[in-house]
């Protein structure tokens, strides 16, 4: 899987939780939470909903490393397994 | 036999919308079924049923703005027998004296002449429910029933054109909150707790659990408010009319803020007992819910504490205003490292305030205070919350 099939799996999970987000507008170095306002609750679901489709767990103490769509992108595409 | 009638799903609701029913005459029904979807300022609603029993009728068909407390449907309980064809309520007033016939309409206001007393007035049941629901003056209008009486036709005929715009979630907090600040004499207590303790054991379990098992601080607020609850029955509970109700579980309203600036408050049942991870499931899937306009009907009634949690928004403490007609409401700040003392030594802990507003005719400050501290103690022991 291509680092931009990641990319677009990880849209469309911060879509299904944030469904009014405008998503072509989002910088993808922000930090997701304040570009978004989204809560520590919809940040957990986003981590489930990005283990369920992609197989990769993002321990909580990795969640510095994955505040922003272009981090996370970088780190789960490093992670996918074979 | 028994009526399921419209239930009240917040103190400022007057009526709503029957949508769809889940059910039709014949049907078995067993508490907590979902019988019917009622659309209300707060949304669409699913509305549970509260006994078994058998449907007999539906009263109210899909599409009818109904006021709180009438009656949507009729039941049968478990074993009653078949009531007898469909008898109306024989309501019919008693024949009241001959009097006068009422002046015709007048395309102008009426004078302010002396109205009939509301006694005299003929109007059949059906007439006044409509009547009040649809805001329609009885006293202005002339009957076309028998002897003169103010049918449901004529009312229907009288109502503005369009049914009155419900109001907005915004204008039903408003009303709330204002309610609350003008009837309830509130006070506050703050107190900073060291979470360190709860934090350390919440990392311990999210490091062996996968994303779906993980708990979030929120979990132990909650656990620990509800567990306190049971030493101070006296903060979980209603004033009604003048006097204090203790409710009859510890269903504890969980503050969530929708993404369009609504606000609601859904009960969670029960929030002292079960396991943690349980509780976790309860909170995430009436968040959910909340934000996609899903919530029961019992999610709005049974809250009797209200929790709120402004620590994703970066401020250290929240004084909530009570939810009436609740009689309490806890707040909690961010959770943020601050220097503490800990036996003398000055070291990093991470903090939540932790504040108390409650109804001063139910409770006091000596009392609320240790209700703090109780809160504090169980956090302090994070174990024990599971």
């Amino acid at each position: 899987m291509t680092a931009a099939e990641v990319r677009a799996t990880i849209v469309k999970s911060i879509g299904d939780i944030a469904p009014e987000a405008d998503l072509a507008a989002l910088d993808p170095a922000a930090d997701l939470r304040e570009a978004l306002d989204i809560d520590s609750m919809d940040f957990l679901n986003l981590v489930i909903a990005v283990h369920k489709a992609l197989a990769v767990d993002i321990p909580e103490r990795d969640y510095p490393q994955v505040m922003s769509l272009d981090a996370m992108t970088t780190y789960v595409h490093a992670r996918l397994p074979a | 036999m028994t009526e399921f009638r419209m239930p009240s799903l917040g103190a400022d609701m007057e009526s709503g919308l029957l949508v769809e029913w889940h059910i039709k005459p014949g049907d078995a029904v067993k508490r907590g079924d979902i019988v019917a979807v009622v659309e209300t300022t707060k949304g669409a609603i699913d509305v549970e049923i509260f006994e078994d029993g058998v449907v007999e009728a539906l009263l109210v068909r899909e599409g009818t703005e109904v006021p709180v407390g009438l009656p949507l449907a009729r039941l049968r309980g478990a074993g009653e027998a078949v009531a007898a064809t469909a008898a109306p309520p024989a309501a019919a007033a008693p024949a009241p004296p001959p009097s006068p016939p009422l002046p015709p309409p007048s395309p102008l206001p009426a004078p302010p002449a002396t109205p009939p007393p509301a006694a005299a007035l003929r109007i059949t049941p059906r007439a006044r429910q409509r009547a009040e629901a649809l805001g329609v003056d009885v006293a202005r209008l002339v009957g076309t029933g028998p002897e003169g009486a103010i049918t449901g036709e004529d009312v229907e005929r009288a109502a503005p054109e369009k049914p009155r715009p419900r109001q907005s979630m915004q204008a039903l907090i408003a009303a709330a909150m204002s309610r609350s600040k003008r009837e309830i004499p509130h006070y506050y207590l703050l107190h900073s707790i060291d979470l360190e303790p709860a934090m350390q054991w919440l990392e311990t379990h999210n490091a062996g659990a996968s994303p779906p098992e993980r708990l979030l601080p929120v979990v132990l607020l909650l656990r620990a408010v509800a567990r306190a609850l049971r030493d101070f029955p006296g903060l979980c509970g209603w004033w009604k009319d003048d006097a204090f109700v203790a409710s009859p579980g510890i269903h504890v309203g969980l503050a969530v803020s929708l993404r369009d600036g609504g606000l609601v408050s859904p009960a969670i049942h029960d929030a002292d007992q079960g396991s943690l991870p349980a509780l976790m499931a309860k909170i995430r899937d009436v968040t959910q819910r909340a934000r996609t306009s899903s919530l029961r009907a019992s999610e709005f009634s049974d809250g009797a504490i209200t929790v709120t949690n402004l620590g994703d928004q970066g401020v250290h403490a929240v004084l909530g205003v009570i939810h009436p007609p609740q009689v309490a409401i806890v707040g909690f700040g961010l959770v943020t490292p601050r220097p503490w003392l800990v036996s003398g030594q000055l070291t990093a802990r991470r903090i939540v305030d932790a504040a108390l507003s409650a109804d001063h005719r139910v409770s006091n400050g000596h009392s609320g205070g240790r209700f703090l501290r109780r809160i504090e103690h169980l956090l302090n022991n994070p174990a024990e919350l599971a």
